[in-house]
């Protein structure tokens, strides 16, 4: 498939392709997602804004340059940003496509790591030559001065010219804690939260730490997503128990918000609210609890993306399903076009929900303020 | 001193002299958790020094380079925002002239520090109000303005005009952003006895001027009354404290 190839987050042409509950392709514009949701449904998006997580530096021991990816931290605290899990890479830049760079330094725990004006140890060596966990010795202040002044977003090889970080934050980017942008996020802007809203539809967020998507190491990449910490807040439950109740679906923006509001999920479907870490993967042998649809980027086969997707659909649709978007072109990456999936398992519901909303008019109360 | 304020996370601009420097004070007074922003980093390691308790960012927002690092320093440093008080100004030529007389380069400065500085901040920050506002909280946006803003003074344009459109702005942002439940209000603190009025006015009369902390403590009262309205979305006008 062909990969966007310019960081527009709302190109006006950016296209949705639409898989039903019963398996069923259409294509539509992006600007009709709004009209595709219905009065009841609750609209969950990852608010996490994206850190300048790539740090150049020098590998002190050997004076090697070197270049640290921050991709995981066990807490979403602002003032826990002193340890963070690592991909190094050597030298040279996005230009050249993460297989193709050389390899970094052999690393081992201890080594000093000077990157700009943030001094880093390594840790440890962890499950691959390139997986470090890292301690930033510089106090809290500053390491946060330093990340945001020095560090840059993480780069994509696709793209010609470098992204900067606000290509990075979606319109409702909030805590600087994910490691790569929650692209599927893209799709909303304000405006378009209005239209959900004159919808029926409710709109909530979940903060997850969208950690990095790939490594350009097949190996390195079997080990995502890493583990990601997650806050879930209290209305976004009020609104998600109150839209299962009425038979309105869970819509989640992005792969991030079905991992967070699964891992809280209880066995039947009710979410707890609050922070936790999501350590589960999902596929095709999860069964959903609570998230009824997706809206995600066009991810393709063998991604840890496209492995989520199969929780929704079975293979065979998910198989038709690209087998069209590569037909008629559709982009894939963070700044291409967008999917909306429907859990095929939901069908039932969907139906007796439709019949609901029939019956009667609108009464979920509406929690936001005034 | 009144703790009406108890946890609130402010970020205030321009917080190393005059008005801003008095709101730091008296907003942590006050209990609130307070990140300020100055270009200056002498000036922000001295009130970092006076006020342990509140944390100090170096940045322009008349650059639009600074903007995303001060964003992440101020959510770093807070952990979300409800309060955002863009207080940072600029005079344009000083000492003052006429508008004939107003290098373009002026204006720009101006414009860039009052009008395009608080709108690409607070736009930076959107995301984060609007959280605020959805977990129940009262999200609010300061944006400080003057008389001449609203008043023709001779000499005055730039800052006039400039903070003439940061007024405006201010009140159509605050009938958009009504459903996600964020204020906009645009206040004149009156002339204050401050660094920058002196480099406005060399010969003014100081013991005519209002103190800062006496602004700074209406101001927090306008902040604090905000934060205790129970429904709805007050007049969205501009808020005249003299």
């Amino acid at each position: 498939m062909i990969g966007a190839s310019v960081p527009i987050q709302r190109s006006p042409d950016a296209r949705l392709l639409v898989v039903d509950d019963y398996g069923d392709v259409t294509h539509h514009a992006r600007a009709d997602f709004p009209n595709l949701v219905r009065e009841g449904d609750t609209v969950v998006a990852n608010d996490a804004a994206t850190l300048p997580a790539s740090l150049f530096g020098v590998h002190l021991p050997t004076g090697n340059p070197i270049e640290l990816r921050l991709a995981a931290r066990d807490s979403l605290s602002p003032e826990r940003v002193t340890c963070f899990t690592a991909v190094v890479f050597g030298s040279g830049d996005f230009r050249t496509p993460t297989e193709h760079r050389p390899h970094p330094p052999v690393l081992q725990a201890g080594d000093a790591l000077q990157l700009g004006p943030l001094r880093a140890v390594v840790l440890r060596v962890i499950k691959h030559q390139r997986l470090v966990d890292v301690r930033f010795q510089n106090p809290v202040g500053e390491i946060w001065e330093g990340l945001s002044r020095y560090g840059r977003p993480i780069q994509y090889a696709h793209l010609p010219e470098p992204i900067a970080i606000w290509d990075t934050w979606t319109r409702i980017a909030s805590q600087p804690v994910a490691f790569e942008s929650p692209s599927a996020g893209f799709i909303l802007d304000w405006t378009v939260i209005r239209l959900l809203r004159s919808r029926g539809a409710r709109f909530a967020t979940v903060t997850h730490a969208a950690g990095i998507s790939s490594t350009g190491d097949l190996e390195l990449d079997q080990l995502l997503p890493f583990d990601e910490p997650y806050n879930i807040p209290p209305h976004t439950a009020t609104l998600i128990a109150a839209s299962r109740r009425r038979g309105g679906r869970v819509i989640a923006i992005g792969t991030t918000v079905v991992r967070a509001l699964e891992h809280a999920a209880d066995r039947d479907g009710t979410v707890r609210s609050g922070e936790g870490i999501a350590t589960q993967r999902i596929g095709s042998l999860t069964a959903l609890r609570v998230v009824d649809a997706i809206v995600s980027g066009i991810h393709e086969r063998g991604t840890s993306h496209y492995e989520l997707l199969r929780a929704f659909q079975d293979d065979d649709t998910l198989f038709r399903m690209n087998s069209e978007a590569e037909a008629r072109g559709y982009k894939t990456h963070e700044f291409g076009d967008s999917a909306f999936i429907l859990h095929s398992g939901r069908s039932a519901r969907s139906r007796v929900s439709l019949a609901a909303a029939n019956a009667e008019p609108r009464v979920i109360a509406d929690l936001l303020p005034a | 001193m009144s703790q009406d304020m108890d946890g609130l996370r402010v970020a205030i601009t321009g917080g190393t002299s005059g008005l801003g420097l008095a709101l730091v004070r008296e907003l942590l007074d006050r209990g609130a958790h307070v990140a300020f922003v100055a270009r200056n980093r002498e000036g922000v390691e001295r009130v970092a020094r006076e006020r342990p308790d509140a944390h100090g960012i170096v940045g322009d927002v008349s650059q639009k380079e600074d903007i995303y690092p001060i964003a992440i320093q101020v959510l770093g440093a807070l952990g979300g925002v409800d309060v955002l008080v863009n207080n940072a100004s600029s005079l344009g030529p000083v000492p003052l002239v006429p508008l004939a007389d107003t290098e373009c380069e002026d204006l720009e400065l101006a414009l860039a520090t009052n009008v395009l500085g608080p709108f690409r901040l607070t736009k930076a920050l959107l995301g984060t109000l609007a959280g605020s506002a959805r977990e129940g909280r009262h999200a609010l946006v300061v944006n400080v303005s003057t008389d001449a803003a609203v008043n023709a003074y001779p000499n005055w344009g730039a800052y006039g005009a400039s903070k003439a459109a940061l007024h405006h702005l201010s009140r159509i942002w605050d009938e958009e952003l009504a459903p996600e439940g964020i204020r906009v209000v645009s206040i004149d603190p009156g002339d204050m006895d401050t660094p920058m009025h002196a480099l406005a006015v060399p010969d003014a009369d100081r013991s005519t001027l209002k103190r800062p902390d006496v602004a700074a403590r209406e101001v927090a009262d306008l902040i604090a009354a905000v934060q205790s309205v129970t429904a709805g979305h007050v007049a969205a006008d501009q808020q005249v404290l003299q």
